[in-house]
């Protein structure tokens, strides 16, 4: 299946305007793992012919990893470009499958004169499926497959998100299996604050690996998460563990994408 | 006579409380402002339900029931307190019994139960950290003072559980023997014979009763004025703690305004970069190197910790090893804010002494371990926030002394150059739509 998209520029200049912006993000636009993730979610738009465009070129960091290092300059620098560009398209509405864009867009930028309803991809799915728009064929893909979901500190804890990914989780027909750190417990993956751009601190053991200890022990054969870093993170920790032919760690917007044979 | 030492006591120590909770205000007020005076229906129902009603405790239920006790045990004895003040300083022996009769014996009944209730959970606490060793009880920032601090209030309350006891039960000892009488109290009806009914001589349950009455008052006094020394001072502090939280989402972290003017000016093509700043702020520092660079609230977090650890023991760097504690992070934060206020008011308001909050106590390797994952600010059981003292202090790392782990220079020139923490160009952002 070819997917579509268009950008806003291409959109402004056929006149029209789209009902949502799917912001990319970095990782969704260059990390080769990230960019299934994102052509996951376009198949799942495509397929409810959600009216939606992306910035392309003209999108950019969203500053988060420089905010949490520290640099609040560069971290200003580039929200209040992004919020330019965005206010310059009249913007109302963002999907994000980045939980770090979609922390700094949602809670950062109004501060800063960027103001929209900003929504993180496993929302916006659990509504295509609620409205209809969205059905998940009876393929059996997932069927008696456990699948366990690792929360993302930034959807999770940060904003609150804990139940649009786990109800998406449950419609695959797939059993739920939950880690003993979950939801306002979740142990972080350790990319978060700017981590995955550099070595950990010394230590005796790497975050990624106690976290996917935690996933280990529920015996389940997909890790679900909605964030590309922690999919980075986790999918190192299980190829550290030997078990990349067993286990698979997918974003939710795969899992649905899979589920919904696109 | 015995009025008189009361009074003089009671004046001496409230005074001498008053005058440490001042200094400790002072100490406060050394950080910077914050506005947290919005949303006061919120406020109200986060205090109420954090401090007052332990919300978040009871995410560990064995710990927060034992935590309960004493809770309960205290709060309630608080009632008592006002009829030993008036009896201290009149020199009535129980001046509610008669006029309130059975309501009183309940009342006092009621106390008991909860002081044996009380008197089990400090054993318990006292069992956990010394011979359970609990990990997050027994960890390095602990050695010394700390552990000491806490064992020495487990036995003050040991202690005045005692004397309650004391007083009590030789009361009912002294009634039964003199006249076949009972106070009736729940607890002290059986321990008072138990204890005391081998002595025959009321003189003697007489003195045993005024030991455990002074002995109550002067540990009352004593504990009181060792809280400004101590880390149980977060009896007082949760409430307001709770009450200042901050509402925003946690992943919400503030844009700093003195940023925002700066990068304005950089990015409008109308600035004259010649011309004088216009806002009438002294020029901050970006960041923070001491506790007089973070906000008062940072600093009432510090004064409120109890360092019960749930933060350390559930921080992702902290269990895998690294160097960093956001239980030390509060700690240091309260002795270097200590330290700087008294040495301000020995040496004047504008002084310095050298020192500073990063590096002298906090290592720029503690800091660099975080992952901002919030864990430690959804885990206090009083909402300290150790995430806002780390970020301030990586600010200023980053953005004063350029001190930064090279990766991460080459992250955020990335992101200046090709707007991606990773050297992609920006041209090619889309190139993800047309691969198969």
């Amino acid at each position: 299946m070819n997917i579509q998209v268009r950008t806003m520029a291409e959109m402004l200049a056929a006149n029209e305007s789209p009902e949502i912006l799917f912001w990319v993000g970095c990782a969704g636009s260059f990390d080769d793992r990230a960019k299934k993730i994102t052509k996951a979610l376009v198949k799942i738009l495509n397929q409810c012919k959600v009216n939606f465009a992306i910035l392309g070129t003209e999108e950019s960091c969203s500053g988060d990893p420089a905010k949490r290092a520290g640099n609040e300059f560069t971290f200003q620098m580039q929200a209040l470009m992004n919020i330019e560009i965005l206010n310059g398209y009249a913007v109302k509405k963002i999907v994000t499958a980045c939980p770090h864009c979609f922390n700094s867009l949602k809670n950062e930028y109004p501060g800063l004169g960027g103001n929209y309803e900003v929504i993180h991809h496993t929302q916006l799915i659990q509504d295509l499926i609620y409205s209809g728009k969205l059905t998940l064929a009876d393929n059996g893909t997932f069927k008696g497959k456990k699948i366990t979901f690792h929360d993302p500190c930034y959807l999770g804890r940060a904003n609150d998100v804990y139940e649009a990914p786990r109800e998406l989780i449950l419609k695959l027909d797939a059993e739920l299996v939950e880690m003993k750190r979950c939801k306002a417990n979740g142990l972080c993956c350790g990319a978060g604050g700017a981590q995955m751009f550099k070595e950990a601190e010394k230590g005796s053991k790497e975050i990624n690996i106690e976290r996917t200890e935690d996933a280990l022990q529920t015996n389940a054969q997909i890790i679900a998460t909605g964030c590309p870093f922690c999919n980075t993170m986790m999918t190192d920790g299980i190829k550290h563990a030997q078990k990349e032919s067993t286990i698979h760690v997918m974003d939710i917007a795969e899992l649905i994408a899979n589920a919904a044979d696109l | 006579m015995h009025q008189l030492i009361f009074g003089v006591l009671a004046l001496l120590s409230t005074g001498f409380f008053a005058f440490n909770l001042y200094k400790i205000a002072q100490n406060i007020h050394l950080g910077l402002p914050l506005n947290r005076s919005d949303q006061k229906a919120k406020r109200w129902k986060t205090m109420l339900l954090v401090a007052l009603g332990q919300k978040k405790m009871f995410n560990r239920p064995i710990a927060a029931l034992l935590h309960l006790t004493i809770y309960a045990a205290f709060v309630i004895t608080q009632i008592e307190l006002i009829e030993i003040f008036i009896d201290g300083l009149s020199g009535s022996h129980r001046y509610f019994q008669h006029s309130l009769g059975a309501f009183y014996t309940f009342t006092i009944s009621f106390i008991e139960i909860l002081s044996i209730l009380a008197f089990i959970g400090t054993l318990a606490f006292l069992a956990r950290r010394n011979m359970l060793k609990l990990p997050r009880l027994n960890m390095k920032e602990l050695a010394g003072w700390p552990t000491k601090d806490a064992n020495l209030i487990l036995i003050m309350e040991i202690v005045l559980i005692a004397c309650i006891f004391t007083m009590n039960g030789a009361d009912e000892a002294a009634l039964k023997l003199h006249s076949n009488l009972s106070n009736d109290f729940l607890i002290s009806k059986s321990i008072g014979p138990l204890l005391f009914g081998g002595i025959d001589n009321l003189n003697t349950l007489h003195i045993l009763e005024q030991v455990g009455w002074w002995g109550h008052i002067i540990m009352v006094f004593a504990f009181m004025n060792y809280l400004p020394y101590s880390k149980h001072l977060h009896i007082f502090f949760a409430f307001p703690n709770t009450y200042y939280s901050k509402l925003e989402p946690k992943g919400q972290i503030e844009n700093m305004p003195s940023v925002t003017n700066e990068v304005k000016l950089m990015l409008d093509p109308n600035a004259d970069p010649y011309s004088t700043p216009t806002n009438d702020a002294p020029a901050a520092r970006f960041g923070a190197k001491d506790i007089t660079d973070l906000t008062w609230k940072s600093l009432m977090d510090a004064y409120s910790c109890t360092e019960c650890g749930r933060c350390t023991s559930v921080c992702p760097a902290n269990i895998t090893g690294k160097l960093l504690s956001p239980r030390k992070i509060m700690m240091d934060t309260r002795d270097r804010m200590a330290e700087l206020g008294n040495y301000k008011r020995k040496n004047g308001k504008e002084s310095q002494d050298g020192k500073s909050l990063l590096g002298d106590y906090i290592s720029k390797e503690e800091l660099w371990a975080c992952t901002t994952c919030n864990a430690c600010v959804q885990e206090c059981p009083i909402n300290i926030d150790p995430l806002s003292i780390i970020i301030d202090l990586r600010r200023f790392l980053v953005m004063e002394e350029a001190n930064i782990p090279s990766e991460l220079t080459g992250m955020l020139t990335n992101i200046e150059n090709n707007g991606a923490p990773w050297q992609f160009a920006s041209n090619e952002r889309m190139n993800w739509s047309k691969e198969e």
